[in-house]
């Protein structure tokens, strides 16, 4: 075990002791204890730095089931590192800011940072993970951890509806995945990726391609929140807010987008691949920006920009893949770096923004935009914040996020360069969704800062935050403004990432501001002018969210889903489940007539020969005539004593039977075991009514289809058996050695308690059971207590 | 009792041994001819009902003081004893042995280990089915 292997356990070791900090050290705020982790962590992975600009691989092993191919190998690539930077740095400052949103008082800070740190330990876990059997157990554990942290206000129904949503959703996904690690194993034998990508050029042509292909684009468009799977999203925002911030929009919801950079290099030779990325991106893109401008909560209009941003990450993945199906890859390759450079942007102003609504909340009481307004002089210092943090989302300069936007406009266009006839409304919904991005922005800022201050619909007077509130924050914004002018910086952990990705190009990175008076550049002024326009014009055209029925809005579809789910699960059961015997009966049987003559005649297996047969004697005829014409008269007996008396008559009948087919040792036993049986019978008789009960019509002619089918299939079963034997009898040998070997001449006795006495040792035992269980119903009933003491 | 049973009572005293002795014999017989353990055991218990006829449970367990799930518990013992002592001479489980033995007063003898075993059968059916008819006869309500 290395180093780096402790670095990702580390979270899961610290956890165990949050605990034991929280008992005993009341008067710190835990937060501070868990600080230095990620903190150190962070300083660790930054070490890693110059090695993976140098395209240096940092890979260790450490044996975990190595029979099944399993070990725990951690690899340290560009792309590993980026998101490793990420979870500890965001990390960092999320567990810095809970430090001062979460009350010491108020609040179970324990059980918040084990369940955070068993998050970024997992995270961790997840992106740097070799084999991808760990990887998917540590993606579990996020899922796991991050359901904890949604549920964390577990006294609130939404808290817990949104939690269980998340969780069945990235479950649900998450074992697609699972799947997809097992497809991908039967293909190339192993689970370690970069074996796998060793082998991608040979598994592209097997049969299981797709399908593999399929699930791991289902585990990763669950997770990070792709269309229609987005649904999770807007719900988990009742976690606290350093969860939303950290989680939901800096990490969690990004290991979709490592999964599909990670496994590019396997799939992206497929057209498949790069088509389902860029048409569930391009509409998540859409869709998230569009619905974010109706959302009247602060967290959801974060909620449904980050599914937006999320998607626009993918589209660009997408993009990127087409490098290799096209000439000239340079147009498309620029869509990767796009992607990668965008994912650092978003983590920081969403962050920032996160924790900016944090604030919000927390010294105004509310979180609806109705109710907020003209806080900008009350809250300067989180006013600034915010305008840098929207800015920078709506893709205006001098933030970074405008030079994403303009290189995710750029990777759009070149998309046009694809040979196929609709690649036109790629930079056409492109550019409508950054003007609904630009409008949300807007909205976001400028609602909640500037217009009308309403005091009296706000449940605290606001002041600005304390200050340990708004470090985190300022940190992020400051990296924004950095990354907005000097974005070469970056270079070093961003170009390793975009390599990994596309192991297949060369890539130099040159980021500049100001690139030149280009069509990007149009689009964005293009963006700003409509947008402004439209966002001044809000309440004209607000109405078309009206249009939409909310009937079809997904959310009430997973509810009817879940809903008649549970309806149809239970109704089954109650159908089904009658606890009426006579049903379970007839199931039973009927399964057995339809699967065995079913078999029977679909196998052709239904064998006739009259060979063997032996001569039928007058005896035989007339005692079978007997056995019938009882077991008929049976079937139509009125009174309960006809029958006990008839079956004794059956019994008796195939006592004689065994005679006359030479068994005397059964025919004495049936003889005196009828007798015994009969008076039992007779004993339960004096108990019982009369009559017996009469079934409607209807079930009797069922029970007697039922009936007739069985006893068919016992004939065909027993001719068919009778007509194939395929092996001798093994009975000589017993009639050898019955007596030189076991000195006896009563071969069935010599059989029972000598050749096969071990069957009959356990025969007695089930007697004795009988016996026992007999008197224990009739004695230990809840009277008969009393008797047993006497006795 | 309201009637008499005289003549049920005195024929069962008869009968009884009668049915004993062939039961005895039926067991005693079952290796060389058809009976055994199982069949034996049967009619023995036929004996006793018989008497539980003929008299009432309380005179039955007056004359046969025996607690007949005991009995089944050492019939089971026996059967498996017959069988776990062949492990004592190294061989498999239930491996029988039999010769002849030379007893003073009854003179040359062919034993068996079987018939201990079957005993244990015997032993276990009686137990078994005079346990039951106590039982469910000797329930008041």
């Amino acid at each position: 075990m290395s180093l780096l292997h402790l670095a990702i356990i580390a979270p899961f070791i610290i956890a165990v002791f949050v605990p034991l900090i929280y008992k005993n050290i009341k008067s710190v705020h835990t937060g501070w204890f868990i600080l230095p982790l990620p903190i150190l962590l962070f300083i660790y992975f930054s070490s890693f730095i110059s090695k993976t600009t140098n395209k240096q691989v940092t890979m260790e092993s450490f044996s975990w089931i190595s029979s099944l191919g399993i070990d725990f190998t951690v690899k340290v690539d560009g792309l590993g590192l980026l998101f490793a930077l990420l979870i500890t740095g965001i990390g960092s400052l999320v567990i810095l800011y809970s430090i001062y949103y979460l009350s010491k008082q108020k609040e179970k800070l324990n059980t918040f940072y084990v369940y955070l740190l068993l998050f970024m330990g997992a995270m961790l876990g997840v992106v740097l993970s070799d084999n991808l059997i760990v990887l998917y157990a540590f993606w579990e554990l996020t899922s796991f951890s991050s359901f904890l942290l949604i549920g964390y206000w577990y006294n609130r129904e939404k808290s817990r509806y949104g939690a269980q949503k998340s969780m069945i959703i990235t479950v649900l996904g998450g074992l697609a995945m699972l799947g997809g690690i097992i497809l991908l194993y039967n293909m190339t034998g192993t689970f370690s990726i970069t074996e796998i990508v060793a082998q991608a050029d040979t598994i592209i042509d097997h049969p299981l391609f797709v399908a593999a292909l399929l699930c791991i684009l289902l585990g990763a468009f669950t997770k990070s929140a792709q269309f229609p799977f987005h649904i999770w999203l807007p719900d988990a925002m009742e976690a606290p807010t350093p969860v939303s911030a950290y989680l939901h929009s800096a990490t969690m919801v990004k290991a979709g987008i490592y999964l599909v950079a990670r496994m590019s290099p396997v799939f992206a030779e497929d057209t498949l691949w790069m088509g389902l990325i860029i048409a569930f991106g391009l509409f998540t893109l859409f869709w998230g920006s569009f619905s974010a401008v109706k959302q009247t909560d602060l967290k959801s209009i974060l909620a449904f920009s980050t599914i937006s941003q999320l998607g626009l990450i993918m589209s660009l993945l997408g993009v990127g893949a087409a490098a290799l199906h096209y000439d000239q890859p340079k147009y498309f390759t620029v869509a990767t770096t796009a992607a990668i450079f965008h994912l650092i942007n978003h983590a920081t102003f969403k962050g920032s923004l996160f924790m900016v609504v944090g604030i919000v909340d927390h010294e105004t009481g509310t979180r609806d935009i109705r109710k907020l307004g003209g806080l900008m002089n009350l809250m300067p210092i989180t006013f600034t914040i915010a305008i840098i943090g929207t800015f920078s989302m709506a893709g205006l300069p001098p933030f970074n996020g405008f030079l994403s936007k303009e290189m995710f406009f750029t990777g759009m266009i070149n998309a046009l360069h694809m040979d196929f006839d609709w690649s036109i409304i790629i930079p056409i919904i492109a550019w409508i969704a950054s003007v609904f991005t630009f409008i949300y922005s807007m909205i976001l800022v400028f609602k909640t800062f500037t217009g009308k201050y309403q005091p009296e619909k706000l449940e605290k007077k606001p002041h600005e935050a304390p200050i340990g509130m708004l470090i985190s924050p300022i940190i992020l914004a400051s990296l924004v403004i950095v990354i907005g002018f000097f974005p070469n910086i970056i270079k070093p952990i961003l170009v390793p990432a975009i390599e990994t990705v596309m192991p297949m190009y060369e890539f130099d990175v040159h980021i500049s501001m100001w690139h030149g008076f280009n069509t990007e550049l149009v689009m964005t002024i293009g963006v700003i002018i409509v947008g402004v326009l439209l966002y001044l014009g809000l309440n004209k055209w607000r109405g078309i969210y009206g249009i939409f029925p909310e009937k079809l809005a997904l959310n009430r579809f997973y509810d009817g889903l879940l809903d008649s789910m549970y309806k149809g699960s239970h109704s089954l059961n109650r159908n089904v489940m009658t606890g009426s015997i006579n049903h379970y009966l007839s199931y039973m049987f009927l399964f057995m007539v339809v699967l065995i003559i079913g078999s029977l005649f679909g196998q052709n297996a239904f064998a006739f020969s009259t060979d063997n047969l032996a001569p039928i004697h007058f005896y035989e005829v007339i005692l079978t005539l007997i056995v019938a014409i009882s077991s008929i008269a049976l079937l139509f007996a009125k009174s309960r004593i006809v029958s006990i008396l008839l079956t004794g008559t059956i019994g008796y009948m195939v006592s004689l039977l065994f005679i006359v087919f030479r068994a005397p040792d059964l025919a004495l036993t049936q003889l005196v075991i009828e007798t015994i049986s009969v008076s039992l019978f007779l004993l339960c008789f004096y108990h019982l009514p009369k009559k017996l009960t009469d079934d409607p019509v209807p079930v009797k002619v069922r029970n007697a289809v039922i009936s007739v089918g069985v006893g068919l299939f016992v004939i065909l079963v027993g001719l068919t058996a009778h007509s194939t034997k395929l092996f001798d009898s093994i009975s000589q040998y017993y009639i050898e050695n019955t007596y030189s070997e076991a000195a006896g001449k009563n071969m069935v006795n010599v059989i029972l308690v000598d050749f096969r006495g071990f069957d009959t040792m356990f025969e007695i035992a089930v007697l004795g059971i009988a016996a026992l269980a007999i008197f224990s119903l009739i004695k230990l009933r809840r009277n008969g207590g009393k008797k047993i003491e006497n006795k | 009792m309201k009637t008499s049973n005289v003549i049920l009572q005195s024929m069962t005293k008869v009968l009884l041994f009668l049915i004993m002795i062939f039961s005895i014999y039926i067991f005693f017989a079952g290796h060389y001819t058809p009976g055994g353990g199982f069949v034996g055991g049967l009619l023995t218990s036929g004996a006793i009902l018989l008497l539980l006829l003929a008299y009432d449970l309380q005179t039955v367990r007056n004359i046969l003081p025996v607690n007949f799930l005991y009995m089944v518990a050492v019939g089971l013992v026996f059967a498996i004893g017959t069988g776990a002592g062949s492990l004592i001479f190294n061989k498999p489980f239930l491996t029988h042995a039999f010769g002849d033995l030379h007893v003073p007063i009854l003179g040359e003898l062919h034993l068996h280990t079987a018939t201990l075993f079957d005993l244990g059968v015997y032993l276990v059916v009686v137990g078994v089915t005079m346990s039951i008819i106590q039982t469910i006869g000797g329930d008041d309500e």
